[in-house]
C-alpha cells in the first residue's frame, strides 16, 4: 500500500484551477519527484496536501483520508512539508526554530538526540545555532529548513524546491542528505526545478504541466524520455 | 516644583507606570499572537477588582453569571462547529475546555463564598475567575474572523469592549468599590514616604515582566507562543496550533490585567468601566513601544505613568488630556521612524 496517494485532485484559487485530475502516488520508503515548469501546479499541490489549501478529490495517507485533518494533525502524523518559501521563524535563533521542530512529538526524550544529528548533518548550523533565522544566509536557511523538518521526524517529508537559489556545491550537499534520508526510511516527495537532480535522486518521477500530469514513470526511464531530455532535461 | 515634589510624583509616577505595564505587556503579548489589539483588556482589570470587592463583603460576584454565560455559549459554537465538521472525537475535549473549566472555577468561587477566607485566597479566587473571560470571548468572537484584517480586528475589538461595560453595568450595577488595603506598611526613604501599596505594585511588575521573559525563552510553550507571533504559517507546519496559542496568550494576558485590577483596587474607586481609562492608558504606553518587544513597551508604559503623574501636578483637571494629546505627536514620529509595516507584523 502507498504511505501516499492522490487521486483524482484538483486545487483552485478562486475561478482558476491551478491543479486539475492530478492523481500520484508515494510508496513507503522512496522518493517520488513532480517535476514541470513554473506555474505548474507544483507548489500548490504540495499546499493541498499538507492542508493549507482546499481541495477536490481525494488523499489519502496512510490509509487515512487526509480530509477530516487539519495541517497539525497531518504534522502529528508525521507529514511534513518544507514549504518554498520556507516559513522560518526568522525573529528566533537557529536553535529555537528546530526545537520547535519537534513541538508536536511525543518522544521527548529523543529530541535532545536527533537535534544533535541534526547539528552533526549540518555543521555549519551548530556553528550558528544562537544567531537570528533571519540573518542566516541563503543557503544556510535551506539548511535550517530542512534541519526544523527533520526535527519532525518526519513519515513523509515534502519538500518544494530544496535547491532554490542555491550554489552548485551546496545543491550536491543538499542532494546528498535527501538521498541519505531514504536510508532513515523517511518517505520523499520533491518538487524540483533542479529535473536532473531530481530524477537522479527520485524511484519514480511525474511531470506536471500546466495543473495536469503530463507523464509519469520510473526515473530511470523518464531520464532517457527524448521529450523530456529535450523540455527539461537538456543534454548532460 | 522642588526636588521632594519632584521625587514624590516620580515615585507616584513610576508606581502608575508599573500597573500600565501589566496591562501593557499582556496587550502586546495578545496582539503579536492573535493581531486583536484587545481594548476590553482594562474592563478585564475593572471586573477583577469589582469581584475582589463582591467577595470581601461575602456577595456573589456578577462575575459568576458572566463566565456561565460566556462558557455556554462558546461551548455551544464550539460543539457545533466540531460536528459539522464531523469531527465528533474532539467534542468531549472541547467540552472540558470551554465549559468544564470554567464552571469548575465558578463551583469554587461558590464554595469559596461560604467561608471567611484570607486575604490571599480572596484574591487567588477573583484572579481565577476572570481568566476564562477573554479566552471565552477570543472563541466566541475573534476565532471566526482570525483571517480578518487588523483593523476590522480593532474595530470589533473596540465595539466589545461598549458591550462589556454594558454587561459591567447589567452584573456589577453602578456603585464603585474600594476593596481592603493590601498593605499598611510605609517607608521612609531619605526623607520621603514610600507606600507599602506602591512598592508591591513595582515588585509585581517586575516578577511578572521578568517571569514572562523567563517563560519565552526556557519553555516550549513559550517558543511556540513567539513562533506564532512570529510566523503563523510556519508554526503551523511544525503543528503548533495558533488558536491554542492564542488562548495562551489570552489567559496569560488576563493573570496580568487580573493583577493590576487587585493592586489599584485598593487606592482607586473602580467602577464597571474603569477599565476603559487603564486599558486607553497602558495601550498610548504600548504604541510608544512599537507595540512589538516587550522592553520597549515596558518603557512605554511607565512614560504614560510618569507623565500623568507630572500632568497631574501641572493640572489634574488636564492631565488626561495631556496624555492621550501626546499620542498625536508620538504617532506621527513612530510611523516616521518605524520600519515595520503593517504587513510585516501580519506575516
Ligand atoms: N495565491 C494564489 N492566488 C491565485 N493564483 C495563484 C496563487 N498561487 C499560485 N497561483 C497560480 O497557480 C498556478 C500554479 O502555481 P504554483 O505556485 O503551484 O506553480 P509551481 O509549479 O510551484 O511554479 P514554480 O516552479 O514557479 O514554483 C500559477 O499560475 C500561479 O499563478
Ligand atoms: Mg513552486
Amino acid at each position: 500500500m502507498s504511505l501516499l496517494s492522490v487521486e483524482n485532485v484538483s486545487v483552485s484559487y478562486g475561478k482558476v484551477e491551478a491543479v486539475r485530475g492530478v492523481s500520484l502516488s508515494v510508496e513507503a520508503g522512496r522518493v517520488a519527484t513532480v517535476i514541470g515548469p513554473n506555474g505548474a501546479g507544483k507548489t500548490t499541490l504540495l499546499t493541498a496536501v499538507m492542508g493549507l489549501l482546499p481541495y477536490k478529490g481525494r488523499i489519502l495517507y496512510d490509509g487515512m483520508d487526509l480530509s477530516k485533518l487539519d495541517v497539525e494533525a497531518r504534522v502529528e502524523r508525521g507529514l511534513c512539508l518544507v514549504p518554498e518559501k520556507r516559513e522560518l521563524f526568522s525573529e528566533m535563533s537557529v536553535s529555537d526554530n528546530l526545537i520547535l521542530g519537534a513541538y508536536s512529538r511525543r518522544d521527548r526524550n529523543n529530541v535532545a538526540r536527533d537535534l544533535d544529528a541534526v547539528y552533526d548533518r549540518f555543521p555549519r548550523l551548530r556553528e550558528r545555532r544562537s544567531q537570528l533565522a533571519g540573518t542566516l544566509s541563503g543557503g544556510e536557511r535551506q539548511m535550517l529548513a530542512l534541519g526544523r523538518a527533520l526535527m519532525t521526524k518526519p513519515r513523509l517529508l515534502m519538500l518544494d524546491e530544496p535547491s532554490l537559489g542555491l550554489a552548485p556545491l551546496i545543491v550536491r550537499e543538499i542532494f546528498h542528505v535527501i538521498g541519505s534520508l531514504r536510508d532513515l526510511g523517511v518517505s520523499l516527495l520533491l518538487v524540483e526545478q533542479n529535473a536532473r537532480a531530481a530524477l537522479e535522486t527520485a524511484d519514480f518521477g511525474y511531470v506536471l504541466e500546466t495543473g495536469e500530469l503530463a507523464s509519469a514513470g520510473p526515473s530511470k526511464d523518464l531520464i532517457h524520455d527524448p521529450r523530456l531530455i529535450a523540455t527539461y532535461l537538456g543534454e548532460h | 516644583m522642588t526636588l521632594e515634589i519632584a521625587a514624590i510624583l516620580g515615585i507616584d509616577g513610576v508606581a502608575n507606570g508599573a500597573i500600565y505595564i501589566l496591562v501593557a505587556i499582556g496587550l502586546v503579548l495578545i496582539f503579536t499572537v492573535t493581531r486583536v489589539i484587545f481594548v476590553p483588556f482594562g474592563d478585564i482589570a475593572a471586573f477583577t477588582a469589582l469581584t475582589l470587592a463582591a467577595l470581601e463583603n461575602r456577595q456573589v460576584p456578577g462575575t459568576i453569571s458572566l463566565v456561565i454565560a460566556l462558557a455556554v455559549i462558546a461551548a455551544l459554537i464550539e460543539v457545533v462547529s466540531l460536528v459539522r465538521r464531523g469531527d465528533l472525537h474532539a467534542v468531549p475535549r472541547a467540552l472540558l475546555f470551554y465549559l468544564g473549566l470554567p464552571l469548575l472555577v465558578v463551583a469554587l468561587v461558590r464554595f469559596g463564598i461560604g467561608f471567611e477566607l484570607p486575604m490571599a485566597a480572596r484574591i487567588a479566587l477573583a484572579i481565577l475567575l476572570v481568566l476564562p473571560i477573554a479566552p471565552l470571548l477570543d472563541r466566541i468572537i475573534f476565532r471566526p474572523i482570525a483571517d480578518a484584517s487588523v483593523l476590522l480586528l480593532l474595530i470589533v475589538s473596540v465595539s466589545l469592549h461598549f458591550a462589556l461595560s454594558g454587561l459591567g453595568l447589567l452584573f456589577f450595577g453602578p456603585e464603585g468599590v474600594r476593596t481592603q488595603p493590601l498593605t499598611e506598611a510605609a517607608f521612609d526613604v531619605a526623607g520621603i514616604l514610600i507606600s507599602g501599596q506602591t512598592i508591591l505594585i513595582v515588585v509585581t511588575s517586575v516578577i511578572f515582566s521578568i517571569g514572562l521573559y523567563l517563560f519565552f525563552d526556557y519553555t516550549l510553550t513559550g517558543k511556540a507562543l513567539h513562533a506564532t507571533a512570529v510566523n503563523r504559517t510556519g508554526a503551523r507546519l511544525m503543528g503548533i496550533r495558533p488558536a491554542r496559542s492564542g488562548a495562551i496568550a489570552y489567559i496569560l494576558g488576563s493573570l496580568m490585567a487580573g493583577t493590576s485590577g487587585v493592586l489599584i483596587a485598593p487606592v482607586n474607586t473602580i467602577f464597571y468601566d474603569s477599565g476603559f481609562l487603564l486599558g486607553l492608558k497602558a495601550f498610548v504606553g504600548a504604541i510608544i513601544g512599537g507595540l512589538v518587544g516587550y522592553p520597549s513597551t515596558a518603557l512605554g508604559a511607565l512614560f504614560v505613568g510618569l507623565l500623568e503623574s507630572f500632568a497631574s501636578f501641572q493640572s489634574s483637571a488636564l492631565k488626561e488630556v495631556i496624555v492621550f494629546s501626546l499620542l498625536i505627536p508620538i504617532l506621527i514620529w513612530r510611523s516616521l521612524a518605524s520600519t515595520h509595516s503593517e504587513e510585516d507584523i501580519e506575516e
